[in-house]
């Protein structure tokens, strides 16, 4: 099977390939929304998020990727563990129309008709542990589903109580969504529960839509050898992620960090302690992917509208983006120069 | 002019015949009829093998694979099935009725046309296998927006209308030699200028979308194959332009200099154009004669009118949900066990345990439970109705003047308020001589605040006519389920008749029957008078629509908004 496109072939969309990195340096940060007009390559990007992704150790045959120690069903608590098997960090599509029981698990039909057993079927949230869980069209997904699965992505476990079965498992994955906004947006309530929001639209540039198509037809024409190509790039990026995973625990946050957060929060009106707390996780996840050893305003200042885009209230008489309107609450907080980069 | 669209349609078959999995496939816009059935046997003779067909109700496990539950049942053991997509692995899949496609089944198909593979999880299997398929859409809307789901549309490359074909244009063409070409295609090359060309030509048709250039290059490429050659020469990326980027143009690109967009680039050095390009007809830039062939079919599209009238509904077709397979559970009910139905596994159960004894009986040597299909049970659920809140708002001369921003800003704050509370909303406009849908039912914001922002105000005002749209929308609207709530802001005086043309007396008349026909519908109606001084024009109307009435002299978007949300709720 050919390798997706190469994450680092992407043409220019600087804000969503930073911030599918930020979330995957630190999954607490909550997952990323990306919004956006079709053909932007959205799903290109999630898509090849899965080659940078280092390597998991997970118990042989679990279906719930876990890790020696953990609780799961059918492994009774203490039983003896076998050595670990590394796999590739999950990457699992969340196909729309999915119902409810293939995404939680449901009662093994098979079994259940054939023998009479009551035995769990793992789903889509068990597969995706300790992973990565994809959603395109997202803003088309039934409302309980994505409250479900937020709810679950919140709480890193899967509550199953139906069909006689009382199952709980880990279900640890950073949600990624996609959709476009011409289709319906998503409620306010679901926005603001994703970590990062991004909108992508079509390169401006010329120059910039030929390179995109010049890449893209390469690539089809020879996979391998435009693998090749990027191979190194690939590399780089892929241990600058495996090392700010590792590091993103120690670096530290200075009260004044703390205090800017807050007072930029407040300067664009995000309700609620979501806004600052992403805000602090995904500045420090872009301080270690720095190899920083402190959060620094200028990280702050990166991230700044990727964290806080979908938390502002909207007004829709006001035309004024807003990104824009962030970038003002970030010059008034931090002095100028945000301003510039957004109107650029 | 007929007879060349039908040698176009022909030509796009003996394209997607050629590489139907790079080139996603067809979207056919044509009724049923003798025009779409020579079409169709027309690429059947193209292709090496027959196309498959999807219906368009076709359950999960027949179109990706599964469990074949009955089958299983009966045989006591798990039977595979292989799906209707990896079956047609390497063909072409046409899809009848596509206009009316679920966005569920439109997301599945679209992914597999990114991938290349299907991949699903069914009933305790994993499904992993290649599936390089390209589409033929049978798109028989008859409104501009309905149509097929945009999400799958953008990945076929090509896009074909048929109707207006008379028997006569459909006369048999030149012999191609498909299999040459295919097998022609893996060795044809590009020159450097053709991404960069067809990428420009893109942008000055108002295609944003990049996959659109991308899938003319393909085109481009499949063309050259055709024409016996191993390199692309300019004219390939003309016909391809006309082909794949001209039936996507949102806007007739500027006749000359006066682009507001990117000027398009100066041309290459054509040092790398292959010698054998013998392409001189013109001495116009390569760009620029690219771009005209295929502005030289946008008026036979129905773009000669900025695009307004190939402006798709935001909300095509997924809005109406006939099958209640979500929401709350309400029961069990029989059921057949097609996959679509969700399956009460206990209910199930349950009824099939009493008969256990009788059926060992009948069927000796069979271990543990016996179920039979008619054992079925599935889950039933209860979903609330749709709402749908229509405005027709006066944009005429007399009323609008001054109240059609604030009419505007009524309807995005209504809109802002719906989306939160999972309604839609629809806008219809009138002024001038007729009422036009300028916001099919949505819920994005972006799509209403894009239409509204350039929602013209002036002329006269055709009230009759928008009664007669607006009641058609909310009939059409109540079939498919959903709740519509009329929020109607006029001043109430109608001068421009049916017809179209102005005079008070038949305007009335008009108004007067259509308000009558409205009435009986029992529409939820709020008028909002939008006249400087309460008319009594506008309160006659709304008792004769049966509407509360709300003269609101000065009121602004807010309180506009606040009253039209009373009848709503």
């Amino acid at each position: 099977m050919t390798q997706p496109f190469p994450f680092t072939a992407i043409v220019g969309q600087d804000e969503m390939k930073s911030s599918i990195l930020l979330a995957a340096v630190d999954p607490s940060i909550g997952g990323v929304l990306v919004f956006g007009d079709r053909g932007t390559g959205k799903s290109t990007a999630v898509r090849a998020l899965a080659a940078l992704l280092p390597p998991i150790e997970v118990r042989p045959d679990c279906a719930y990727n876990s890790r020696p120690g953990e609780a799961v069903p059918g492994r009774a608590a203490g039983a003896p563990e076998d050595p670990t098997i590394e796999i590739p960090t999950p990457v699992v599509d969340l196909p729309l129309g999915a119902t409810e029981d293939r995404v939680v698990g449901a009662l093994d039909l098979e079994r259940a008709l054939a023998g009479g057993e009551k035995v769990f079927e793992p789903g889509l949230l068990a597969r995706a542990n300790r992973g990565f869980l994809y959603i395109d069209e997202v803003n088309l997904l039934e409302d309980h589903l994505v409250d479900l699965l937020l709810d679950v992505a919140a709480s890193g476990e899967n509550v199953v109580e139906r069909e006689g079965l009382s199952i709980r498992h880990p279900a640890r994955f950073v949600l990624v969504g996609s959709g476009n906004p011409e289709e319906g947006e998503l409620r306010p309530q679901l926005l603001d529960r994703f970590g990062l929001s991004v909108e992508v639209g079509s390169p401006k540039d010329i120059e910039d839509r030929v390179e995109v198509i010049r890449r893209r037809d390469d690539y089809d024409r020879a996979p391998e050898r435009f693998l090749r190509k990027w191979a190194a790039k690939e590399r780089a990026v892929r241990r600058s992620l495996l090392a700010a995973q590792k590091s993103v625990k120690r670096v530290a946050t200075p009260d004044a960090i703390i205090e800017t957060a807050a007072r930029l929060c407040a300067a664009v009106g995000s309700d609620g302690l979501r806004g600052e707390l992403t805000l602090i996780r995904a500045a420090r996840a872009a301080a270690a992917l720095d190899r920083a050893r402190t959060v620094r305003q200028a990280h702050l200042r990166r991230v700044a509208i990727p964290a806080l885009r979908h938390r502002l209230r909207r007004d829709p008489l006001d035309e004024t983006g807003s990104a824009v309107r962030i970038a003002r609450a970030i010059d008034e907080v931090l002095g100028p120069e945000a301003l510039k980069a957004a109107a650029e | 002019m007929t007879a060349v669209a039908w040698h176009r349609a022909a030509r796009a078959a003996a394209i997607l015949a050629v590489d139907p999995a790079g080139l996603g496939g067809v979207v056919l816009q044509a009724r049923a009829g003798p025009a779409r059935e020579a079409w169709l046997a027309l690429l059947n003779a193209y292709l090496p093998a027959p196309p498959r067909r999807l219906p368009p109700e076709i359950a999960d496990d027949r179109l990706l694979g599964g469990l074949d539950l009955t089958a299983t049942l009966q045989a006591g053991r798990p039977v595979g099935a292989t799906g209707l997509l990896v079956e047609a692995d390497g063909g072409v899949i046409v899809v009848p009725m596509a206009e009316r496609m679920s966005a569920g089944l439109a997301g599945r198909l679209a992914a597999v046309l990114d991938t290349g593979r299907v991949r699903a999880e069914r009933a305790g299997q994993r499904i992993d296998s290649a599936s390089r398929v390209g589409l033929v859409l049978l798109d028989e809307a008859a409104e501009p927006d309905e149509g097929a789901q945009a999400a799958l549309t953008e990945r076929l490359a090509l896009h074909v209308r048929l109707d207006d074909l008379a028997m006569a244009d459909l006369s048999p063409p030149a012999s191609t030699d498909i299999e040459q070409a295919r097998e022609r295609l893996a060795s044809v090359r590009v020159p450097r200028h053709a991404a960069k060309v067809l990428t420009a030509s893109a942008a000055m048709l108002g295609v944003s979308s990049m996959r659109a250039p991308l899938l003319a290059l393909r085109a481009a490429r499949v063309i050259a194959a055709l024409s016996g050659r191993r390199m692309v020469r300019d004219t390939d990326l003309e016909e391809a332009a006309v082909m794949v980027l001209a039936p996507r143009a949102t806007r007739m690109p500027a006749e000359d200099g006066q682009e507001d967009a990117q000027p398009p680039p100066p041309p290459e050095p054509q040092d790398d154009t292959p010698s054998d390009n013998t392409s001189t007809r013109s001495d116009a830039p390569l760009e620029d004669r690219v771009l005209e062939a295929a502005r030289a079919i946008l008026p036979e599209l129905g773009l000669d009118d900025g695009g307004k009238s190939r402006a798709r509904g935001a909300d095509s077709g997924s809005g109406a949900v006939q099958h209640a397979d979500h929401g709350r559970p309400a029961g069990s009910a029989k059921a057949k066990p097609d996959g679509r139905a969700r399956l009460d596994v206990l209910a199930t159960l349950r009824e099939a345990a009493p008969w256990q004894t009788l059926r060992r009986r009948e069927m000796p040597g069979r271990q543990g439970l016996i179920v039979k299909s008619e054992d079925f049970r599935a889950r039933r659920f209860f979903r609330p109705a749709e709402s749908v809140v229509i405005f027709l708002v006066d944009a005429s001369g007399s009323a609008a003047a001054a109240r059609l921003a604030e009419a505007k800003g009524a309807v995005e704050l209504m809109l802002s308020e719906a989306y939160r509370r999972r309604e839609k909303v629809a806008l219809i406009a009138f002024r001038g001589s007729s009422a036009d849908l300028i916001l099919p039912p949505t819920r994005s914001l972006l799509a209403a605040k894009r239409q509204l922002a350039v929602l013209p105000g002036g002329g006269g005002t055709p009230l009759a006519a928008a009664l007669i749209d607006g009641r058609h929308l909310a009939i059409q609207l109540r079939r498919r389920g959903a709740t519509p709530y009329m929020v109607l802001l006029t001043d109430g005086r109608g001068n421009i008749a049916l017809d179209g043309t102005p005079g008070r007396q038949q305007a009335l008349i008009d108004t007067q029957a259509a308000a009558k026909a409205w009435a009986y519908e029992g529409l939820t109606t709020v008028l909002i008078d939008t006249a400087n001084r309460p008319q009594p024009a506008a309160a006659e109307l709304a008792s004769a629509l049966g509407a509360r009435y709300l003269p609101l002299p000065r009121a602004d978007a807010k309180l506009i908004s606040q009253a039209a949300r009373a009848t709503g709720t």
